[in-house]
């Protein structure tokens, strides 16, 4: 029954994305067609003639021909077949494989980050609701509350800054080394790695703070629980009371949080993405919108759609695991 | 209302400091309407001139006053924030009211409906709506449809209060002496959910700013208005971190991280209000 609900909710997220999506590319006054057209006969005269074989071809190319039925219908069968056409910028480079290529990066700078944070937030936030004395653990708290409203771009541009002019140790641009070859060779992974730290800290900076706070206030809700007394009058060892009894409880509510927030923590992925010149979807993005892509920033944004659609429900699988309740219902 | 807000500033740490940093920042945007010079021009005053008693901020590389511009472009982000965040009021209110308070199968589809939106990313929606509009781009546009898409986290957090309203006698009371929906809400469940609406108001402020300031940068928006965004967007395009005119870029960061952090102060002081038990724990018991 859960499953079935969770997954309604994700046929309804690709559904009205997707639709927004169409609505915005439909129902604004610029045709891209007559965009690109007015762009490409710039400079110099054209054979009008030619004009208007380069205008069909361009509608078949964006999947712009027939009535708004048509081309509606047509617009779920290219996401459904992931076929988006070829790129303008990169021709003929199909969309598909720009952002085959791309994904790997914001997924895997998606998931360490918000591995990290999520889980490093938590674990401190569920012991600075337990310890509420601890000296440390109110700083950490302090910086949490200072670093949770500073939105993800101005975060990465003040860490870009930090670590690329002030103390220049770590890359700040690009995936990987120019002239190491993608394999699966030391130079490459560390190459890698290392130009994915600023991104990852910046992001890790931005989400800790939020996990961090929610988890206090939860625990600290939790810790006036009778069950919770009366493990501490039964003499549990304190330990286990915080890991097993307090904590577990608190972090199913912090994966719904999880599912929740995902929206956003993708949006500032890929704005941190801008920022570092990170090789996915994002610096994707602001090329295809810079070289007038059509098809390209119509791809990015459906594709966006359905994989945070996806991850969402992927968590919402995940949710069983932690309040076994569901599982009855 | 002058009382509370008394007792506030005395006993509640957050709000007190919160209060002086968005007082900091409002007096910035005040101080606008007396620039001695016109906000768009450029090549008024010598360039890349550091801080000094002349300029307090120094000069940029377009010939324009740090100081006078900052005070110009806080104002213009500081109005986008609170539109966005007025006009998407109106929606998260209607949605988290009626959900909350009629509950079963309408509570159902509004929340679906609700955390249909929460998830879907909105960057790439706002990039590709700058791309079909591009020059036609306007600062009430990009308010309206950012209005039009944030307001479901807020609207789910009324709902939770609003929830808690519908079992309660006064409710139960009003409903009996034949009261209409729209007036329990609008007189009876509004007054308990405004501190909730006042803390959430404050975080929509921040996002909007937030993704303003993103858009700006990267050039999707109108980048002749002055703003936050806009200032770091011409900043970035002159290289002012390399040609080290750093007063130009530091400006506009850092005062639009007080204004974040104020302003998140601000929303965060409202728990009190909201959770009482915050109130106890800070008592110490």
């Amino acid at each position: 029954m859960h499953l079935l609900r969770r997954f309604g909710q994700f046929v309804l997220v690709v559904f009205v994305g997707i639709n927004i999506v169409f609505f915005v590319t439909h129902a604004t006054p610029v045709d891209p067609v007559e965009q690109a057209i007015s762009s490409a006969t710039q400079f110099g005269q054209s054979d009008p003639q030619a004009v208007e074989i380069m205008r069909k071809a361009l509608r078949e190319l964006y999947g712009l021909e027939g009535t708004i039925w048509q081309q509606y219908a047509n617009f779920w069968k290219r996401l459904a077949t992931g076929d988006f056409g070829p790129s303008l910028s990169a021709f003929p480079t199909p969309v598909s494989a720009l952002i085959g290529q791309a994904l790997p990066w914001t997924l895997g700078l998606l998931f360490t980050s918000t591995l990290i944070a999520w889980g490093v937030g938590n674990f401190l936030g569920g012991l600075a609701g337990y310890y509420r004395k601890n000296r440390l653990l109110k700083a950490v708290g302090i910086a949490a509350t200072g670093l949770q409203p500073i939105p993800s771009y101005i975060m990465s541009f003040v860490v870009l800054i930090l670590f690329g002019y002030i103390w220049p140790i770590l890359p700040i641009s690009g995936g990987f080394q120019m002239n190491t070859h993608p394999d699966l060779s030391f130079p490459f992974v560390s190459s890698v790695v290392g130009h994915s730290i600023l991104p990852v800290v910046s992001l890790v900076l931005i989400t800790i703070g939020a996990w961090f706070i929610g988890m206090r206030s939860l625990v600290s809700n939790i810790v006036t629980e009778d069950y919770v007394v009366f493990a501490e009058l039964a003499g549990v060892d304190r330990h286990r009371i915080l890991m097993s009894y307090i904590m577990r409880n608190a972090l199913a509510p912090q994966l719904t949080g999880l599912a929740l927030s995902l929206g956003g923590i993708f949006n500032g992925a890929i704005i941190t993405e801008v920022v570092f010149g990170y090789p996915g979807l994002g610096t994707l993005l602001v090329r295809g919108v810079n070289t007038g892509d059509y098809s390209l920033v119509l791809g990015i944004a459906s594709i966006s759609i359905v994989a945070v659609a996806t991850a969402v429900f992927a968590i919402d699988l995940l949710y069983p695991l932690l309040d076994p309740r569901v599982k009855v219902e | 209302m002058l009382r509370v807000f008394r007792d506030l500033l005395r006993y509640n740490r957050e709000f007190a400091i919160g209060t002086i940093l968005v007082l900091i920042v409002l007096s910035l945007a005040v101080a606008s309407f007396f620039s001695p010079y016109p906000p768009k021009d450029s090549y008024l005053v010598p360039p890349d001139v550091p801080p000094s008693w002349a300029y307090p901020l120094g000069t940029n590389s377009r010939g324009q006053d740090v100081f006078w511009q900052l005070t110009v472009a806080i104002r213009n982000s500081l109005l986008f924030g609170v539109a966005v965040a007025f006009l998407s009021r109106i929606i998260s209110l209607v949605v988290g009211l009626v959900s909350g308070y009629a509950g079963g199968v309408v509570d159902r589809v509004l929340m679906s409906i609700n955390d249909t939106f929460v998830v879907i990313p909105l960057f790439p929606i706002l990039t590709l709506f700058y791309f079909m509009m591009h020059d036609n781009m306007s600062w009430a546009l990009l308010a309206l449809s950012m209005a039009s898409l944030g307001w479901p986290y807020d609207a789910r957090l009324i709902r939770s209060v609003a929830l808690s309203l519908r079992n309660r006698e006064f409710t139960t009371q009003s409903v009996f002496s034949g009261m209409p929906m729209r007036q329990i809400l609008l007189e009876e469940h509004l007054p308990y959910v405004l501190p909730i609406v006042f803390s959430t108001t404050m975080n929509n402020i921040n996002w909007s700013i937030g993704l303003e300031v993103t858009l700006s940068v990267i050039g999707f928006t109108n980048i002749e208005t002055p703003t936050i965004g806009t200032m770091i967007y011409w900043a970035n395009q002159h290289t002012a971190m390399v040609a080290g005119i750093w007063w130009w870029v530091l400006a506009p960061v850092a005062t639009v991280i007080i204004t974040f952090i104020g302003l998140f102060l601000l929303s965060v002081s409202m728990n009190e209000f909201i959770d009482p038990r915050s109130r106890l724990a800070r008592m110490g018991a």
